[in-house]
């Protein structure tokens, strides 16, 4: 599904932040993204999702060489992913219905066919309440909720997720890791950065991804 | 994901489908005011040259249907008979439709504002005018009248206001010429702005482009959105200055009404006829205005293309 030959990335002709990247993400696969904060996790992702070129080596992405790819083409692509940002990343001038809706509708969807949808997988993120406010007046967590439903309503076949549960209490927490799971298991790829050690050891069969001194190294699973 | 209430909400419950690109902002704003005053200023011009047009084509109508045989008195000569001859001979040309001559008093009291009550117009060699009514299918053809003159009255000279028509031409397509060259400036800076306009707002939605772009938006998606911002812009701001225009024309066509009454009034009617724009010249502030919507949209589609190129 993803697979990183030889990939280094720096930024101008300062020295590599990344190097000798090599690893690769199977279907239907589960795995942290962890290292300290700084290490390059979100850099990684941003890789991962085409938003950022290497300066060397080879990304494969769906079985399609990335330097390849038209922008139409990775346009085509990224429909196929869900992204989770830490930053959250919702349109202020939206409301929560019209960001969750987002990628449905920039695939020219017509709004009634998906709203039934939408509205579902709000109120199992408990927005259902919220569906008519706008993100500046969300919390954090809701904010992080509403973000992880976007990033879910598409169903993608790879989920990317930038601390994910960085901002709400334990219980939802463990709340939105179980829809990542339930994700997982109806065939998403996920991949999780963060670097809380108590939620990786709740999925010890989950895969590794460490990032430090600018390299990767991949741990894997205890089988389930 | 299936533990909530199967409970849509109706259309009246949800907000939705508000525009990506947001709608108001004060730079929108400002260029709906720009996008007016350049609109109003291009009907204007578009306006004035349609007026000028039709008062040129007026102007040319009146004066190519009649030529004028001038008979300059010389001493021994009997000018009555001459002009009496003159105006035989031109009746009977072909083309002609009527010739009048102008009696001796009658080429008197034309000159007689010019010199003043004073002077003793008999001691002065007064022109002799016969005015000669082409037939419409014979304007230009003026050479059997001069032929026959010029067998018959060699006295007689014939003038068919060539040198004026010319001019009046040549004055009215100034006029025209430089509406257009003043429409273009206006274009072109509506575009600059439009061209600003655009960059600015990419700018500050540059997170909602980002965003977008994450979600799996085509490029012409994004374009199509900016689009219809700048195409609502446009017609806000296009309605806004030709309809000022429209209501500038209609004014001013009263006005003109009204003051033709007084000899300044009369002065300008004279020139722009009753400075009036039929039908048809509103028809052409509707036409521009509409443009100008239509190429603030075009235009911006065509900006966003080019920045989100330069994003990758």
């Amino acid at each position: 599904m993803l697979r990183f030959d030889n990939v280094g990335l720096r930024y101008g002709v300062g020295p590599e932040v990344l190097r000798d990247l090599n690893f690769s993400i199977a279907p239907q696969s589960f795995q942290f993204l962890t290292g300290p904060s700084g290490a390059g996790k979100t850099t990684m992702l941003k890789l991962m999702l085409l938003s950022l070129k290497p300066t060397r080596g080879t990304i494969h992405i769906f079985g399609e060489d990335a330097a390849a790819l038209s922008k139409n083409q990775i346009t085509a692509l990224r429909r196929r992913i869900g992204v989770v940002f830490q930053d959250f990343r919702l349109l202020d001038h939206l409301t929560t219905y019209e960001n969750v809706a987002l990628p449905l509708r920039v695939m020219g969807r017509d709004e009634a066919g998906y709203r039934a949808e939408v509205v579902e997988l709000l109120r199992w993120v408990g927005l259902g309440d919220q569906m008519n406010t706008l993100p500046p007046v969300l919390s954090g967590g809701e904010k992080q909720r509403a973000a992880i439903a976007r990033a879910l309503i598409v169903r993608p076949e790879l989920l990317l997720a930038d601390e994910p549960t960085g901002n709400v209490d334990p219980s939802l927490a463990r709340r939105l890791l179980r829809l990542f799971v339930e994700l997982h298991k109806s065939g998403t790829a996920v991949v999780i950065a963060t670097h809380d050690l108590s939620l990786m050891d709740q999925f010890g069969y989950a895969r590794r991804l460490v990032v430090g001194d600018r390299q990767l190294r991949v741990f894997e699973g205890e089988p389930a | 994901m299936n533990d909530a209430a199967p409970t849509i909400p109706a259309d009246s419950q949800l907000k939705r489908d508000m525009p990506l690109v947001p709608a108001d902002s004060i730079a929108g704003r400002a260029l709906v005011v720009v996008i007016a005053i350049l609109t109003f200023l291009a009907c204007l011009t578009a306006g004035g040259a349609i007026l000028v047009a039709e008062a040129s084509q007026s102007w040319r109508g009146d004066v190519s249907r009649d030529v004028t045989i001038q008979i300059k008195p010389r001493a021994g000569e009997d000018a009555d008979a001459l002009v009496a001859a003159a105006a035989e001979i031109a009746s009977r040309a072909p083309g002609v439709a009527d010739a009048t001559a102008y009696s001796k008093a009658q080429s008197e009291a034309i000159l007689a504002p010019w010199l003043g009550d004073g002077v003793d117009l008999g001691q002065l060699p007064i022109p002799r005018l016969i005015v000669v009514h082409m037939q419409p299918s014979h304007r230009e053809d003026l050479e059997p009248l001069r032929a026959a003159l010029a067998a018959g009255a060699p006295a007689a000279s014939l003038d068919d206001h060539r040198l004026w028509l010319s001019r009046l031409d040549v004055m009215a397509g100034a006029i025209v010429v430089f509406a257009a060259a003043l429409f273009a400036l206006m274009i072109v800076a509506m575009g600059t702005a439009v061209g600003f306009a655009t960059r600015g707002a990419m700018a500050g939605a540059r997170e909602i482009v980002e965003v977008l772009h994450f979600v799996g938006a085509a490029d012409s998606y994004i374009a199509g959105q900016f689009q219809r911002h700048f195409l609502r812009l446009g017609f806000e701001g296009a309605g806004i200055g030709g309809g000022g225009a429209a209501f500038f024309f209609a004014v001013a066509a009263l006005a003109s009404l009204i003051a033709r009454r007084t000899a300044a009034g009369a002065e300008i009617a004279a020139l722009f006829g009753a400075f009036r724009l039929d039908l048809s010249g509103y028809a052409a502030i509707a036409v521009v205005a509409g443009a100008i919507a239509m190429l603030t949209g075009a235009l911006s589609r065509r900006i966003v293309f080019r920045q989100l190129s330069l994003l990758h």
